[in-house]
């Protein structure tokens, strides 16, 4: 019970990642022309008229008078042109609007897609950089744009719109639906009301039939109902407040390079948004998938961000197939529901193979194991790469004929000294030698040449290839299969050997890599090191970048290079800022011709790699990606006990100078000290001659004792200040204290009237002894000083609201008016107070010692008489009720 | 009143000083300047009481009190150094009392006085203390205050027996807390403050101003005999 009231942390963390950034509300319609634009526009000059700072980022109101109108007078950021095919685009401008940073921006048509050559390839990702700065955004979206339902709208439709939007932004927005029954949106279209771009007339004339804007309308509804809904979750769950909602489940959806993979992926995130289960795309890399071609592999790595986009976890696991690899993934995340495309092979294959989805089902007992099929028509892909030796060497072929050739010799002059009867075995051994050391083909052949020979050389009648003994053709027939499943198994051997050399390879590059890391003592040597490696690893440029001052500095490069371009160094900057990577092969600044890699530990970005592959596609091959990462990481937590090293360097050195204080301040009071004790206690001790002497005697007392309260005073705000107190809390009897600091004080106060107002019952508080009984010396002392000569002194302590109060009162002319937080600054003395010979510390050493035990001071006039009013104040944690 | 009393200090004008007010009151007074001189002094003088400065030249005056104690002194440390923690190891290695640099001439005899007492007390097992109109009977654990008896709890009796058999002397937290409350106990301070409050309710006149039971601050408890108030009252009509 209490395990589900619990606020679940990562509810927490998604409404507090919203905190702080700014929020988005999206107007989300069916179909162009509900009016989202102009709802949006409405709602704003509400907004502004009530004195928001609301301003348009980019508004198309496509020339209609309508939403013209209603755009007037608001505050525009101009657009910035950006030149594309001889033509000018203009494109919303996010820098002016950062720069500007107003309350709110306007930001139409949230799926746009920008002129290339643009900061984002999106503007989404303008705008979540817009409200990661903090600004509240407006934008529209129709829901045929949102990508978990482009599919879904795409299959009635029949109209596939490119530009999509992930899901996430829509799910931490606030939706406002901008609704019109099907009939009107179609009275409007007719009217001429509906932008339509030229090119896009004909398609959309199918698009605007009452039944699919019927569908649309039930789509958009349902899902601004599911956002709310999953809204709603968060904040039951970030609140504990008890519900209910599917506990447990976790979905997996298993991705490969086949095409139709992605509506895989989609469909499952329907399926994951309507449990409201985390959900994560995996790969199982095989043997085969290390086989892969460039189109292959891009359609995988397009199908994982996908994924990504969507909200998925995505990972990459080894297997040796897909079934074992997904088995195993499955058990180490405790997956409760499997999403499998089932792909168009044939029945011959699965006979072979066995069905992975019939062995999974009983293999995972108590997964739901869903089925889909890969719907979409084949994709190009890459024809089978040829393995080396596909049809074998020719050397191959050539040994084994001539093994082939030798047994049989050697089996023709054996026979010669009489019949052997089992002479086919010996044939097994070139069989089995071309099968596993040339593999499937050589082994074949290997296979018919001993068949032939054996027929030919041994089988009755002898010299003719003529069989007549059926049990003949079988020995035939096993020649032939020992060859193919030797082939096989030596086959299957390789490639494990293969794959294991290859992650042994990797393992030992990490290895090296961070033992030369535990040498490196410095950013720049750290910086050479890991961009020889990526140099080594990688085949790639590399240069690493760290933040010297504010800017980013090149601190390494790889082959040497001095500087970086301008728009290379604005996505290093960008990668650094956000954390993410950026430049060409991200989603961002991808005209960059470097792709840089943010190296983050600690909760903190420290440096940025870049890569730059000039002769290649990419920077950066997918399947690179997580050997690149563990480099990163280790150099990461390399940055991390640099940047350590260097802050114990500096506190040592501190250290060390405290350390010295303390000895100067240990001499100084021994020193001073004992000099002193010797005049007092000699003046003391001294028996004047006449009156006269008795009064002068008395003076020098009372001047040197004067000093030594001086130079304790001195010593005190010197521990203070070099903040060298030690402290010992202990449970305090605030009785026991002040009777204490009372008793100590007996000769001081020379029988002045003491009010004691403190209740045996007060619980204990928690403090340093010593310390706290210096703060009553000391304000006591202070009372008796500044008060009328024999007036009383209260010292009273009651149990507040919040803590404890004790208060040390005194009845005199009181604090001047605008006095009262200075008195406890060092050497304030109260204009005209001379005569008490204070030293002007003791209020300062007051506040320092109880500063540093964490408790407040406070001064104020008395309201019922003429007196100050000094006060210490015990918060809950300072106190502690007996046990008794 | 002849007790021999011996000086440790490795100021001249300090060792002077008290060899001189401690003679003016009728004490015999010798002076050692290091840890050896006071070793030698102990050997030879057999000295009742040692006046003690801990920063000695040759020893850390802290490694002397064990063997002073053993010589049969009585140990009145005198310090500049004033740390809590000093304090209490000076006074959990066997010193009777502490005082802190700049002192009080009357104050440091008052507290030779008690030490001396104590010294003779300890000596003779007086099962009866009585500290004004208190009466503390150590052999039928007993207390009684104006003649009527005072209903302390166990732990509240173990307490003020305990300060009781050491009268004047500064036992500390962890000292008593050991004693009374058992091994294991030694930073359960609160316990000790509960007691202690209960004990001045039942025994004090005013527990607000408690005469008997006195608090050092970080330190511990003494339980103040009649003594050094007269002391003090004896000093100010001088």
């Amino acid at each position: 019970m209490s395990e589900d009231t619990r606020a679940d942390p990562e509810a927490l963390l998604r409404v507090a990642a919203r905190e702080g950034r700014g929020r988005l509300k999206v107007y989300l319609g069916a179909a162009p022309g509900v009016g989202k634009t102009y709802k949006m526009l409405g709602d704003a000059a509400t907004l502004r008229d009530d004195g928001a700072d609301v301003v348009i980022g980019i508004v198309e109101t496509h020339s209609r008078n309508e939403t013209e109108a209603k755009a007037q007078g608001f505050t525009v950021i101009p657009r910035k042109e950006v030149a594309w095919q001889g033509g000018v685009l203009g494109e919303m401008d996010i820098d002016a609007i950062l720069a500007r940073h107003p309350a709110l921006v306007l930001v139409d048509e949230l799926a746009h897609t920008n002129a290339p050559g643009s900061r984002h390839d999106k503007r989404w990702q303008d705008v979540e950089e817009i409200l990661a700065a903090g600004i509240d955004v407006w934008s529209t979206l129709n829901i045929q744009h949102l990508e978990s339902l482009n599919d879904v709208v795409a299959s009635f439709t029949k109209v596939r719109v490119r530009e999509t939007l992930p899901d996430r932004l829509l799910d931490e927005a606030e939706i406002e639906i901008v609704d019109l029954p099907p009939d009107e949106l179609i009275e409007r279209l007719r009217h001429g009301k509906v932008y339509i771009p030229e090119e896009a007339t004909r398609a959309l004339g199918h698009f605007f039939s009452k039944s699919n804007l019927s569908a649309l309308r039930e789509l958009t509804l349902r899902r601004a109902a599911q956002t709310v809904d999953a809204q709603m979750l968060d904040y039951l769950r970030a609140h504990a407040l008890a519900g209910s909602w599917a506990a447990g489940e976790r979905l997996v959806v298993a991705v490969s390079e086949l095409p139709g993979a992605d509506g895989l992926v989609r469909a499952t995130k329907r399926l994951a948004d309507a449990l409201r289960a985390p959900w994560t795309a995996v790969h199982i890399e095989t043997p085969r998938s290390a086989r892969l071609g460039p189109t292959d592999n891009a359609r995988l790595a397009a199908n994982l961000s996908l994924a990504a986009q969507l909200g998925a976890q995505v990972a990459s696991v080894p297997g040796e197939s897909a079934r074992e690899g997904l088995k195993r993934f499955i058990t180490d995340v405790r997956a409760t529901q499997v999403i499998l495309g089932k792909s168009t092979r044939s029945w011959w294959f699965e006979l072979r193979h066995g069905s992975v989805v019939d062995r999974l089902v009983r293999e995972t007992p108590g997964v739901a194991v869903h089925v889909l099929p890969l719907a979409e028509a084949p994709a190009p892909t890459d024809s089978p790469p040829r393995r080396p030796g596909r049809w074998g060497p020719p050397l191959g072929h050539a040994v084994s004929l001539a093994l082939v050739a030798a047994v049989t010799l050697a089996g023709i002059s054996v026979s010669a000294f009489g019949t052997v009867t089992n002479i086919a075995l010996l044939y097994l051994l070139p069989v089995l030698f071309a099968a596993t050391r040339y593999g499937l083909a050589t082994g074949l052949v290997a296979g018919l040449a001993s068949s032939l020979a054996y027929n030919f050389f041994f089988i009755p009648p002898t010299y003719t290839l003529t069989i007549q003994d059926p049990q003949n053709i079988i020995s035939v027939l096993v020649l032939i299969g020992v060859a193919v499943v030797a082939s096989s198994l030596a086959a299957r051997v390789r490639e494990q050997a293969m794959m294991a050399q290859h992650s042994a390879r990797q393992n030992a590059a990490l290895a090296g890599f961070a033992r030369l890391l535990t040498a490196v003592r410095s950013n720049g040597e750290l910086g050479q090191l890991l961009c020889a490696e990526v140099v080594r690893l990688f085949d790639a440029r590399a240069v690493f970048l760290t933040l010297q001052g504010d800017t980013l500095a090149l601190l390494a490069a790889n082959p040497p290079e001095d500087s970086l371009q301008t728009l290379e160094h604005a996505a290093a900057r960008w990668a650094f800022d956000h954390n993410l990577p950026a430049g060409r092969g991200s989603d961002t600044l991808t005209a960059s011709e470097w792709l840089f890699h943010p190296i983050a530990a600690g909760g903190k970005v420290r440096a940025v790699v870049g890569l730059a592959r000039p002769e290649a596609p990419a920077p950066l091959r997918p399947d690179q990606l997580p050997m690149l990462l563990s480099l990163f990481d280790q150099a990461g937590m390399a940055l991390e006990r640099i940047a350590l090293e260097a802050d114990m360097a500096v506190v040592t050195r501190l250290e060390e100078r405290d350390r010295l204080r303390s000895a100067l301040l240990a001499s100084v009071s021994h020193d001073l000290r004992t000099p002193l004790t010797t005049i007092v206690a000699t003046l003391a001790a001294m028996a004047p001659a006449s009156d006269e002497q008795a009064v002068q005697l008395a003076d020098a007392r009372a001047e040197a004792e004067r000093l030594q309260r001086f130079f304790a005073n001195l010593l005190d705000i010197a521990r203070i200040e070099a903040g060298s107190l030690r402290q010992a809390t202990e449970p305090v009897d605030i009785a026991d204290a002040v009777a204490s600091a009372v008793h100590d004080l007996r000769r001081a106060l020379a029988g002045r009237p003491i009010r004691l107002d403190v209740s045996p019952e007060l619980p204990f508080v928690l403090v340093d002894p010593q310390l706290f009984h210096h703060c009553l010396i000391n304000l006591i002392e202070n009372a008796a000083k500044y008060g009328n000569p024999d007036s009383p002194i209260t010292i009273a302590a009651h149990r507040g609201w919040q803590g404890l109060t004790l208060h040390v009162i005194d009845e005199g002319p009181g604090l001047p008016p605008g006095e009262e937080t200075r008195v406890f600054d060092n050497f304030t003395r109260i204009a005209g107070s001379d005569r008490t010979g204070g030293t002007g510390l003791g209020l300062a050493i007051v506040r320092g010692f109880a500063e540093a035990m964490g408790l407040a001071v406070s001064a104020a006039n008395r309201s019922d008489a003429s007196g100050a009013d000094f006060a210490l104040h015990f918060d809950e944690a300072h106190l502690k009720r007996s046990a008794a | 009143m002849s007790a021999t009393l011996l000086v440790v200090d490795d100021e001249t004008a300090i060792r002077r000083l008290l060899a001189a007010s401690l003679a003016r009151v009728g004490y015999k007074a010798i002076e050692a300047g290091d840890a050896r001189g006071a070793l030698a002094a102990l050997a030879i003088d057999k000295p009742a009481l040692v006046l003690l400065d801990l920063g000695l030249p040759d020893r850390d005056g802290l490694e002397l009190i064990p063997l002073l104690k053993a010589g049969g002194a009585a140990v009145l440390v005198i310090s500049a150094r004033d740390a809590t923690e000093q304090k209490v190891a000076a006074l959990d290695l066997g010193a009777d009392d502490y005082v802190t640099k700049p002192f009080d001439s009357e104050e440091v005899l008052a507290r030779i006085r008690t030490a001396l007492r104590h010294r003779l007390a300890a000596a003779t097992e007086a099962p009866l203390v009585e500290i004004g109109d208190v009466a503390i009977d150590l052999a039928a654990r007993l207390v009684r205050k104006g003649g009527a008896e005072v209903h302390l709890t166990p732990k509240e009796y173990d307490l003020l027996a305990q300060l009781a058999s050491h009268p004047g002397k500064v036992l500390t937290h962890a000292h008593l807390l050991r004693q009374v409350w058992g091994p294991g106990h030694e930073h359960d301070i609160e316990y000790l403050r509960v007691a202690a409050r209960g004990i001045r309710k039942k025994v004090e006149d005013d527990p607000s101003r408690p005469l008997i039971l006195r608090n050092e601050p970080g330190v511990g408890y003494r339980l103040v005999p009649r003594e050094i108030p007269q002391a003090d009252r004896s000093s100010r009509e001088k």
